[in-house]
């Protein structure tokens, strides 16, 4: 939130001019028939998706040249607010003169793109999206009428956010690789969720298959599964390498001992790890109020031993210089 | 192109003699009310003629409240979170009842008070888009502290019946607030009528400025302030007062009361005009009965063509109007009045609400008309549902 979003969108204002030229007037609007297909020599083929209840309803009209597979007349019909009929315009262009296998590659993005007025600049505001995403859907639908397969048979991944096209693999990658912890993170690192917001958590604007808020805690749940593996299965500590043990015992100072006593204005340094009749000897110096403390050589001094025991096996003593 | 303004609900025009009843209290008469030099008292007559003319305009008696607010947000704020500490937090009730149709400045104010562990019911309309004062007596528990119900509808321009639904609240015990700012201007609005503890009213939606309005409360009745400050309005919502508005929202109302009778008539007359005029399309369907209506709204659904598309055609000619769609709110969902009124999924993304005013003429309804059948045609024509 800043001051640009203070005064809130002018929905409209967003839209590019090829949008808005679209809306006014689609040049690619209206049907073809058994009579259009014959006299272009090809196959009528017509595909619909959505309905008036759900808010968009599309109909997409082609005639495909069956030795070629190439569609030679595209036109449409929609039910929908402006940029669902702009996106459907584009959308019937964007067929016309590519083969059939060629169009079945066509995103809604490949659509929204073509919209746009600057390269840079989205031709429809992030909520507006998901009007594009019917264009694509009905796409596929042709495609599978004309082939005679399966509408699933087209799909080769999961999309969890259809305005922006992100799969399934992707996000769960992203919050791996990446640490991620919140579904704000998964919205900034993938942009999946920050166009029209259902594939956030049900109860949005359409019932979708998965939700961001679920594979987030999949997969955070995974991780820490994992997570806990891995520590039961780390190499025993006597068998590690010099510089792996070394590494192992700074790591633990750096993440768990120096914050510990940094929170009483104390700290404490690795000065050097000797091994002495089987026992690692870990060689520290104190640091801050832990220096002249008299818990130092007593309480703290059992506790910091403790951690190191714990995490890295019995045989190790902690030795203050 | 000559734009004509039918959006009436949302906001209006400023009667140009509010306007100029309120200029003299920025460059002249300027003075802060609370100061005691000239500058400050001189603006004195002045605010109590705008007060009286207030407390007239509701039928107010002398005892009771007429708080000025920044808007009718303020107001419903005051009273749900007022009642909310005077009697929930610091007291033995714990339920309020509202409708699922209010403005969004009491549902989401309501959302807040439910996470703060106020048991919140929201009555359902019936098929007249109202909720009836029965379903209210029978909501009613030894535990609820206030009912809310709008006095008239944003979206439909349905009245509710908030006089059978104040009465039961009054035998019952209920303290009962009404948020009337869709009602002021259109129909009368009389507090010894409508027994009413509070009500909230906003001038910009009665062709008086922004950034003023008034919350009554009966006389008797204590509400914590949302507002802690000075001593403006007796402590009760502090804030240096904004003369200018309270002199404008003042003979918005004197105006607004005079013009009832205009309204009753020539506006309907209008309005029915334009609903007749649409009611010649095919397949569309205007919601709520008539006579159940403020004067000035039509909400049509046009089947095979989506709200905001319409919208669009209406305004590339001039004509302002809104739609509940879906499609056209920042968030994608649809209304929840047209959702709660639960008319068919195909309503939450056709409808159309037109609004007049009684600055509305007889032929920018017919260019309107005109306009909207010709939008009506093209959008059909293109429209994969129809």
């Amino acid at each position: 939130m800043a001051q640009k979003d203070l005064l809130g969108g002018a929905l409209w204002e967003a839209y590019s001019k090829k949008v808005a030229a679209r809306m006014d007037n689609p040049t690619n609007r209206g049907e073809l028939t058994e009579a259009d297909a014959l006299k272009l020599g090809g196959k009528l083929v017509i595909a619909d998706h959505g309905a008036e209840s759900c808010g968009d309803a599309v109909r997409l009209y082609w005639v495909v040249d069956p030795q070629t597979d190439v569609i030679k007349a595209a036109r449409f019909k929609s039910f929908g607010c402006g940029t669902a009929i702009a996106s459907s315009d584009m959308m019937a262009e964007l067929c016309v003169g590519r083969t059939v296998d060629e169009v079945a590659k066509i995103t809604n993005i490949d659509v929204e793109k073509a919209l746009r007025d600057e390269p840079g600049t989205p031709a429809v505001p992030p909520q507006k999206m998901h009007c594009s995403v019917m264009a694509y859907d009905v796409i596929k639908r042709a495609v599978a009428l004309y082939k005679g397969v399966d509408l699933s048979a087209l799909e080769t991944e999961t999309i969890v956010c259809e305005c922006g096209r992100v799969s399934l693999g992707t996000i769960v990658d992203a919050i791996r690789l990446n640490d991620l912890k919140t579904v704000a993170d998964i919205i900034h690192y993938t942009k999946a969720g920050g166009f029209c917001k259902s594939c956030i958590e049900p109860g949005g604007h359409e019932k979708r298959q998965h939700y961001l808020v679920d594979i987030l805690r999949d997969t955070r749940a995974a991780m820490e599964k994992e997570k806990l593996h891995q520590q039961m299965v780390a190499p025993d500590f006597c068998s590690m390498t010099l510089v792996r043990k070394l590494k192992a015992v700074e790591k633990i100072f750096t993440d768990e001992l120096r914050p510990m006593l940094a929170a009483d204005g104390g700290d404490v340094e690795l000065v050097d790890l000797k091994e002495a009749g089987g026992v690692w000897e870990v060689y520290i110096e104190y640091k801050g109020a832990c220096l002249g403390c008299p818990s130092a050589g007593t309480n703290t001094l059992s506790s910091i031993e403790a951690i190191l025991t714990q995490k890295l096996g019995e045989n190790i003593k902690v030795v203050p210089s | 192109m000559e734009r004509i303004y039918l959006d009436n609900n949302a906001t209006t025009i400023v009667d140009p003699m509010v306007k100029q009843a309120m200029e003299p209290y920025f460059c002249d008469k300027y003075g802060n009310p609370n100061s005691l030099h000239s500058f400050g008292t001189e603006v004195h007559p002045d605010l109590r003629v705008a007060m009286n003319r207030l407390y007239k305009g509701l039928n107010a008696a002398e005892g009771d409240d007429i708080l000025i607010t920044g808007c009718a947000t303020e107001s419903n704020n005051t009273v749900l979170k007022g009642v909310y500490f005077d009697l929930i937090k610091n007291g033995e009730k714990n339920h309020i009842i509202t409708t699922t149709v209010e403005h969004p400045c009491v549902a989401n104010t309501c959302r807040f008070l439910e996470s703060q562990g106020v048991k919140v019911t929201y009555l359902p309309v019936n098929q007249d888009a109202r909720v009836e004062a029965d379903a209210v007596r029978h909501a009613i528990t030894e535990k609820t502290a206030l009912v809310s119900v709008m006095w008239a509808n944003n979206e439909t321009g349905i009245i509710f019946p908030v006089k059978e639904i104040a009465r039961v609240c009054r035998d019952e015990g209920v303290l009962f607030h009404t948020d009337a700012v869709q009602a002021i201007g259109k129909v009368k609005v009389d507090v010894q009528d409508v027994p009413v503890d509070f009500l909230s009213l906003s001038a910009h939606k009665f062709h008086g400025p922004k950034g003023i309005g008034a919350l009554y409360i009966r006389s008797g009745l204590k509400l914590q302030p949302l507002l802690h400050g000075g001593e403006q309005m007796s402590g009760k919502r502090a804030g240096t007062l904004n003369t200018a508005g309270i002199v404008g929202m003042g003979l918005a109302m004197e105006l607004a009361s005079d013009n009832l009778e205009y309204e009753a008539t020539e506006v309907r007359r209008l309005r029915d005009r334009l609903e007749d005029g649409l009611l010649k399309l095919k397949d569309v369907m205007v919601l709520g009965r008539r006579e159940l209506r403020v004067p000035n709204t039509v909400f049509i659904s046009v089947r095979g063509v989506e709200g905001e598309a319409l919208l669009w055609d209406l305004n590339k000619n001039g004509i302002a109007a809104s739609t509940g769609s879906a499609c056209a709110s920042e968030s994608l969902e649809a209304s929840p009045v047209i959702t709660a009124i639960g008319v068919g999924a195909e309503l939450s993304h056709t409808g159309i609400r037109l609004s007049l005013s009684r600055f509305t003429t007889e032929s920018e309804i017919d260019r309107a008309l005109k306009v909207f059948t010709e939008a009506v045609g093209r959008l059909r024509a293109i429209s994969a549902s129809y």
